[in-house]
């Protein structure tokens, strides 16, 4: 269908794409784990509730979920220019895309964390856990069923960030969609680039949910 | 002896939309090592507020609880960890980690007291065996009836030999078949171990089935304490009364007339009372209710008399019972 050069592009362009996204949720969650907990046990009825760190917090992220990515992505160039070197690429797009992800995810893991039983923590603090062996061994532990499809939900939308990035250079599939599908009208291109990005989203959502189903084990 | 749990002037107050709500108002009480202590009352009462203080998941806002003679509101976070492992408690809803097995539920509180986990499996299958689920091990809490749980919460919180077990409406969520077999290892781990027990409850039937002192809560303070015997036999307060008399309040349609309630251990029940009463006095008495009950082993009845309507045969029908030893008190006010 298409010539070896194209082709060779296409399949570049995902593994950018796959590289993009898989890094920038592992940084993602590097952010937004921490501060998901945060957020569950320092508001009214967590275990070390703190009015004043969940205001900030909350603030924080929201502030961040209301820029609209494509501004976001503009917005921090230099502060990815500064840490990556140079403002386009798929590397560089990791920056914005993490910025954008954490307090997402944070979010994520917050409700996720929010869902265990009361009870439950109750009993474990009734054994002499501290806060650390809560979050731990009770939270984490009791939610990963949740946590889990958190995750795959985050992939679905960094994917989808991501190849909003294209607009600016930001390497992957998003951006031979737009070079090509958009700027040269070859909309064949731009068919096969949606194909693979639906393929590659039904892909992690099927991984995701299959091995959080197979961990949960609330059900007989 | 210094008792095992002392609780001195606590109150526990939250803050709510519409004001204060006090939960705990000043109340203060003893528990002897190796008693079975009922604490009983309505919901609402604040029975688990109390409970919650005695290994202060509620902290009280005023007062002492003092646990084998340590103050516990004195104590450092970390201290008060290391002292909650020798509270246990058990709940209605059994909290147990529905994410672990059978066998790893146990182990969790080992684990946070620190035990190896060879040690900590080794111990988990041994309560496992003494709560005869030991072929459960590797199920999932998902898998298992409610009284199945709660015997894995029961193994649970023996992990770590705890002094005190707090039971939280232990039996609530469960059929009285259950109830009983629940009862029954509670109280044979409370004379094999000797773990002095607190049972919070709104069923007079748990109180009398397992305990030996019992408490009555009300709107937050403690009415009525004293053994479970006296409050059967003699109840002071119109919230015991209450309590008692739960199950009896179907006789809606017997107004208007004199009613006593006459209660009797086992020696007077080889004696025919009734009918010497009614053979003595020539008048017919009306039995409205009757019921024998097990406390602690011993048989103790009960039963609702309507008395004739002459006040004189009536007066000299309650001294009679009296002078045989037996409980009376009229009824008449809270019998609708």
């Amino acid at each position: 269908m298409f010539d070896e050069t194209i082709r060779a592009m296409l399949i570049e362009g995902t593994w950018a794409t796959l590289y993009m996204t898989l890094v920038s949720t592992l940084f993602g969650y590097l952010i937004g784990l921490p501060m998901g907990i945060v957020l569950c046990i320092t508001d009214k009825g967590g275990i070390k509730p703190n009015a004043v760190v969940y205001k900030i917090l909350d603030f924080i992220v929201n502030l961040t979920r209301s820029i609209p990515f494509l501004i976001l992505l503009i917005l921090v160039m230099p502060l990815t220019k500064l840490i990556v070197g140079q403002s386009y690429g798929s590397t560089a797009t990791i920056v914005p895309l993490t910025i954008a992800a954490a307090p997402f995810i944070g979010r994520m893991v917050e409700s996720s964390l929010k869902e265990v039983d009361k009870g439950v923590i109750e009993a474990a603090q009734s054994m002499g856990a501290g806060t650390l062996t809560v979050i731990w061994k009770v939270l984490l532990a009791e939610a990963r069923t949740s946590l889990l499809v958190g995750v795959t939900i985050a992939v679905g939308t960094i994917l989808g960030y991501s190849a909003m990035a294209g607009v600016v250079g930001g390497g992957g599939l998003g951006d031979i969609a737009i070079r090509y599908g958009y700027y040269r009208y070859e909309t064949g291109i731009m068919i096969v680039t949606i194909i693979i990005l639906v393929i590659l989203v039904q892909i992690l959502q099927g991984i995701g949910m299959m091995l959080s189903k197979k961990l949960d084990r609330r059900q007989v | 002896m210094e008792p095992i749990i002392r609780v001195e002037n606590i109150s526990r107050t939250f803050q709510a939309n519409n004001g204060q709500v006090e939960a705990v108002k000043n109340i203060s009480f003893s528990i002897e090592k190796g008693d079975i202590f009922g604490i009983i009352g309505l919901s609402g009462a604040g029975k688990s507020t109390l409970v919650r203080c005695l290994n202060l998941l509620e902290k009280p806002n005023e007062g002492n609880i003092y646990v084998d003679g340590k103050n516990l509101m004195e104590l450092s976070q970390k201290e008060l960890r290391k002292e909650r492992q020798d509270i246990g408690m058990i709940f209605q809803h059994f909290n147990l980690l529905m994410q672990r097995t059978v066998l790893d539920n146990i182990c969790f509180p080992l684990e946070i007291a620190g035990v190896s986990r060879r040690e900590a499996r080794k111990r988990a299958a041994e309560l496992l065996e003494t709560v005869g689920l030991s072929e459960k091990a590797k199920a999932y809490p998902a898998q298992l009836s409610g009284g199945q749980k709660q015997r894995v919460a029961i193994a649970r919180v023996l992990a770590n030999n705890p002094k005190i077990l707090l039971c939280d409406e232990a039996t609530s969520a469960l059929d009285p078949q259950t109830t009983k077999s629940i009862l029954k290892l509670l109280k044979e781990i409370n004379q094999k171990y000797g773990i002095t027990i607190v049972v919070i409850t709104h069923e007079m039937a748990v109180i009398q089935e397992i305990c030996s002192k019992v408490a009555v809560l009300d709107h937050g303070s403690m009415v009525e304490e004293g053994t479970v015997e006296e409050l059967f036999r003699a109840p002071k307060t119109e919230e015991a009364k209450k309590l008692i008399l739960n199950e009896v309040v179907h006789i809606t349609e017997m107004k208007g007339e004199r009613m006593i309630r006459v209660t009797f251990g086992g020696k007077s029940a080889f004696e025919p009372l009734i009918g010497n009463v009614i053979l003595e006095y020539k008048t017919p008495l009306n039995i409205l209710y009757a019921n024998t009950k097990t406390i602690n082993g011993n048989a103790e009845g009960e039963m609702i008399l309507q008395l004739p309507e002459s006040k004189e045969i009536a007066d000299r029908m309650i001294a009679y019972f009296k002078e045989k030893g037996l409980g009376v008190e009229e009824v008449d006010n809270y019998v609708r």
